[in-house]
């Protein structure tokens, strides 16, 4: 492989890695603090990339004050979803949150195929993102996906800052690690769990927005993400954000090598590193001995 | 009443029998269709429902099952005394793959990870040529062993009757054995087991290998009923729905996947069709999706469960 297509792959790598990691934390946070399996979860993303297909021409090149209104948007239904939905599913086991949550994605699936249909979409990039940066005769990367590289380092270092610095953080790993703890200080669980949801909610719609522009939009993209998340949550360890971030990168360089160095099988690529960590780690590169 | 229970199962085989001959061709490809299904359930329940483990990649057996009878059967058509072991025998040998990785862990991981080996199987049909893509691939001829030919319907029926009566006899059997009941005990309590000795891993993945054996007997019914495979019968919507069967059914019942099975299959079919509901038959997701929820919201024991509820003695 030459350097320069080396260099751009690495790149495209990283990039899938940290979107992944948007999706997969929230994914992560919601289980490990509130418990729920959440086989929706990939559904907000479809939601995220769905609402950039319906905002982008309404906000032009305000591409930035349309990521902040669809978060807030999907902020907003993820809070509502949680009351009216999410928090019955604490007290119950794991069977039917996953049989429960099942039948949340068929309606989602059904809502969007009323409201947009089932065609394949494609999402313009904001015109001041077009083009391409070139280094020399080296190589040359398209902005859009520098700029969605920026944008999911700077999301992934306040989600950092936030969980291990802040006194909300604070509160999610403890309600992480002893449930009963937290409520015994007197901290109101309901509310956390709530903004927890809302905020895993926002951003794995926010990862649907920033990656509507670089793949197209379409139906049943909802569970090709939430496998492969689920892949991420495997490799990293239940509830670590640590590991999801380290599993996510491992995950982005595995698919996008495997796609150019093994066309044929690339699909396998990522089960077969799953399948590693299994035999070496069971409970995950960072998680916690069961 | 318990007697009564016991014979049941039985007396619908008996019942499905003596009507085969009578059913109009939709009615009896209707009921094959139905009993394959209930094949599919009884093989899960194997696992959640007697051994607490629960898979969300079931459809991947089941799929590879029907795919392994499609690419063995060639242009003149199989036999089935080495189509149905080899259907069989490949669904257990990912099994035991998958299986043995897997039963590494527990709770929710062990949901996600047999839903992404599942899905991995799926890729493999749906990606490369092995498979035809997602369009699937045809069977010329379907299997049959002498007189026992699977393009007669009505030996079709009769052969689905009795792989459902094997099935469920099997895993009654297998209930009552000391396997069974060793099963039983890692569902209630694993570390009790492990500290009485009983190799639970070994127990665990003998199990996941039977299970999927099963699911894969399904597989190749259902590819001989059908004459066609694609990609879509691993897909995890599949295993997902197999799932809801027992739950709908009732968890811990063999009868409760064989009702669920009957009722999910039902309650799908009436939620499509435009004389029943009108015009939100179009939009039979929708309320599919309503009506898991409020299911599995209202009657977390299944269907046996309202029975119980009705009358107390009938529940054992």
């Amino acid at each position: 492989m030459e350097l320069g297509t080396f260099l751009v792959q690495c790149l495209n790598a990283v990039q899938y890695g940290l979107l992944l990691f948007l999706v997969a934390s929230g994914l992560t946070l919601i289980f490990g603090i509130m418990g729920v399996i959440n086989l929706a979860h990939g559904s907000f993303y479809m939601l995220g990339a769905y609402m950039a297909f319906a905002l982008a021409p309404l906000f032009g090149d305000q591409f930035i004050v349309m990521l902040l209104a669809g978060v807030v948007l999907a902020a907003v239904f993820g809070y509502l979803l949680e009351w009216a939905f999410f928090s019955y599913l604490y007290q119950r086991d794991h069977l039917q949150q996953v049989l429960m949550t099942y039948g949340l994605i068929l309606m989602f699936e059904e809502v969007r195929s009323i409201l947009v249909g089932n065609d394949v979409h494609g999402v313009k990039a904001p015109p001041w993102l077009e083009g391409s940066f070139a280094l020399g005769d080296l190589m040359s990367y398209p902005w859009y996906r520098l700029f969605a590289s920026a944008a999911c380092i700077v999301l992934a270092a306040a989600l950092y800052f936030v969980v291990n610095r802040t006194r909300l953080g604070m509160m999610i790993r403890a309600g992480g690690s002893n449930r009963d703890m937290v409520r015994g200080l007197g901290i109101d669980i309901r509310k956390l769990y709530r903004i927890v949801f809302a905020a895993g909610v926002a951003l794995a719609a926010l990862a649907g927005m920033i990656a509507a522009p670089m793949s197209s939009v379409y139906p049943g993209m909802g569970a090709s993400v939430l496998i492969v998340c689920f892949v991420v949550v495997v490799i990293g360890g239940i509830g670590s954000i640590t590991g999801a971030l380290v599993a996510s990168l491992l995950v982005g360089f595995v698919d996008t090598f495997g796609k150019v160095l093994f066309a044929e099988v690339s699909g396998m690529g990522i089960y077969v590193l799953m399948a590693i960590v299994l035999i070496w780690r069971p409970e995950g590169l960072m998680g916690r001995r069961a | 009443m318990h007697q009564f229970n016991r014979f049941l199962p039985l007396a619908c085989a008996i019942a499905l029998a003596l009507l085969g001959p009578l059913l109009s061709p939709y009615v009896s490809d209707f009921i094959v269709k139905v009993m394959i299904l209930s094949i599919f359930a009884l093989s899960l329940e194997l696992l959640v429902g007697m051994t607490g483990l629960v898979s969300l990649g079931h459809a991947a057996f089941y799929g590879i099952g029907a795919y392994a009878t499609v690419l063995g059967s060639g242009a003149e058509g199989g036999s089935i005394a080495w189509l149905l072991p080899l259907a069989m025998g490949s669904a257990a040998a990912y099994a035991l793959v998958v299986g043995a990785l897997s039963l590494r862990t527990r709770g929710v991981y062990f949901i996600m990870v047999t839903l992404a080996f599942a899905q991995m199987a799926f890729f493999v049909f749906h990606d490369t040529k092995l498979g035809g893509g997602s369009d699937g691939i045809y069977m010329y001829v379907r299997p049959a062993l002498g007189a026992l030919d699977m393009e007669n319907r009505s030996m079709q029926f009769y052969f689905v009757l009795a792989a459902l009566v094997f099935t469920f006899g099997l895993l009654a059997l297998i209930r009552r054995s000391r396997f069974g009941a060793a099963l039983a005990g890692i569902r209630v309590n694993e570390q009790r087991m492990r500290a009485a000795g009983y190799p639970v891993y070994g127990y665990k993945l003998a199990a996941f290998v039977i299970a999927g054996a099963l699911a894969g007997l399904a597989g190749f019914l259902l590819a001989a009923r059908d004459g066609v495979v694609n990609p879509e019968l691993l897909a995890w919507h599949n295993s997902g729905e197999v799932l809801l069967m027992i739950i709908l059914g009732g968890l811990g019942h063999l009868r409760g996947a064989v009702i669920g099975a009957v009722a999910f299959t039902l309650l799908k079919e009436l939620l499509s069709t435009h004389a029943v509901v009108g015009p939100l038959a179009d939009h039979w997701q929708l309320t599919l999706g309503l009506s898991i929820i409020a299911f599995v919201a209202l009657l977390p024991k299944g269907i046996i469960g309202i029975a119980a509820r009705l009358s107390p003695r009938a529940a054992t």
